[in-house]
Formats: C-alpha cells, structure tokens, sequence
C-alpha cells in the first residue's frame, strides 16, 4: 500500500503538472482539491481517467469521485479494492 | 470623429529571448524545447502562479507576453479589451490531442489537454489573471494583419467599449516555430497605432 501510495503523488504530480510540489510535499491525508493540493474540476476529470488508464478502473458515475479522491489514502484504498 | 491612438508599449518573444518595447530584457541559452524556455521565462518574471504549469504552451506564452506589458506599463484602467490573432490556431495542443484518440484500445483524451483545444483559451487566462471582463475576440489570419488590428483595436476605443486594448499576434505551431508580439493600445503614448508602425514593430520580430 506504501508504495501504491508513492506511486500516485508522482502520478498526480506528473499528471496534473503540479510544479509546485514534491512528493515529500503530499502527506497521505492532505486533501487534494481546497486546501490542500488545489485541485481543480479538470483535475477531477483528470484523475477518473488515471484510475481508468492506469489502473482498470472505471468509474460510472462521476459523483463516486468525491469519496474517492478526498486523499492519497482514499485513493489508494479503493484502487486496492477495485484494481483489476 | 475617430481620435488618434497610440502603442503605450510592445513586446515580443520569439528564438528564446523576450523583448519589451524593442530591448531584450531575457534571453534562454540554456533551453532547448519550448516548454523548458517558457518555464525559465516564467522564473525570469518573477511570477508565483500555479496555474501557469497547466497551460498549453500557446495560452503560456501570450500569458507571459502578457505579464511582460502589465508588469511594465502604468495603466489605470481594467476596461482592456484583448484582441489576439494568430495563423496555427491551437494546432500544437490539437495535435497532442488526436494523438491520445488515434487507437481504439488506447483511447484515453486528456480533459486537461481537451480543454486547451482552442486558441481563444490564451485570452481567458490573461483575463483572469487580470480580471480583466471585458471584450475580447481571437482570429485565425494566414500572416499577421495589421490592417484589421487597427481598425478592430481603433473601433473598440472609439466606440467606447475598451479604454485600451491589448492587442497582438501569438502563435505556437511546433517547439521552433513560435513567436508573441504583444502590445498595448491606448489614448495616450508616443508611437502611433497605425497599420505601417504595426508592421514595423511586428516585422522587428
């Protein structure tokens, strides 16, 4: 899971070109859209295709998104949960 | 009866130099791809805006052209309207995007790459980085015309919709082929807005 974990702050960081940041910068609780990393609806989008390209995973109804990408921890939770 | 209007200031980047009001005030030896170029050139302009990262680089570089006439020209208005051209569209970031749909069993289009598929794009960030809401207009043209960016920039002041007018040319086919001429009209300046003075600031470029 640690390295699940790793693995998608580079994703997200290469992904949604978040210069700003590390991954040493993205705690596994921070939230990713507000506060946190600042995240936008694109970005939400974004990630619904990550999950799909990179993991199998699709998500039929975009509101799921929003329990989903709450933090690096959720977001990891439901990949182990639903990868193929 | 139309007044007679003026180029506050100008500013061009092209070949990995940036220019304002002819003076080179940056140049890039070290970069050797577009992107590395506009990230130094963000650097260069001291700028601390997330969001810059996330844009194609057509919308990058007419938001630095942009930062370069704002950060240099004492303006007292928010009432400037945009009027930008350009002959490749958003052709670079249409390319990026037929290239993540062009297999059926790696279909994958990026909404961040999708959203940047029209050039007018460029404008709206400048908009709201400047929070400028006021008329805007973006046009395809074979070369730069400065015959009908005078007229349109003129018609805009004199009808009294914009109190100034950023206009210009910003382009971006490839990582070589590219170029920003931007500069500001307004009411008072010391160089005429006129096709041949257009002409010869832009083909300085």
């Amino acid at each position: 899971m640690s390295e699940l974990k790793q693995e998608l702050k580079a994703k997200i960081i290469e992904n949604l070109n978040l210069e700003d940041f590390s991954v040493e910068d993205i705690a596994d609780n921070d939230p990713l859209f507000g506060d946190g990393l600042g995240l936008d609806s694109i970005d939400a989008l974004e990630l619904i295709v990550m999950l799909d390209k990179d993991y199998g995973i699709k998500i039929a109804d975009p509101k799921q998104g929003k329990d989903i990408f709450v933090s690096i921890d959720t977001m990891a939770k439901f990949i182990e949960e639903n990868k193929k | 009866m139309n007044k007679v209007l003026y180029i506050k200031s100008h500013c061009k980047i092209k070949n990995n130099e940036l220019f304002f009001n002819n003076k080179s005030i940056f140049k890039d030896n070290e970069s050797t791809d577009l992107k590395s170029f506009l990230k130094s050139s963000y650097k260069f302009l001291n700028l601390k805006y997330g969001k810059f990262f996330k844009m194609d680089s057509l919308s990058k570089l007419s938001f630095l052209a942009s930062e370069i006439i704002f950060q240099n020209t004492k303006i007292d208005t928010k009432n400037i309207a945009i009027v930008f051209s350009n002959n490749a569209s958003s052709l670079e970031t249409d390319r990026k995007h037929q290239k993540s749909i062009n297999k059926i069993d790696d279909y994958f289009p990026s909404p961040a790459i999708f959203v940047y598929t029209l050039p007018n794009i460029g404008i709206g960030e400048v908009s709201i980085r400047h929070q400028l809401k006021s008329e805007n207009a973006f046009f395809v043209f074979n070369k730069y015309n400065a015959d009908f960016h005078t007229v349109y920039e003129n018609s805009l002041i004199n009808s009294a919709k914009a109190d100034a007018v950023l206009g210009g040319w910003t382009n971006v086919d490839n990582d070589t082929n590219y170029e920003a001429f931007v500069y500001l009209v307004s009411k008072k300046g010391t160089i005429e807005h006129n096709k041949k003075k257009l002409n010869k600031l832009y083909k300085k470029l």
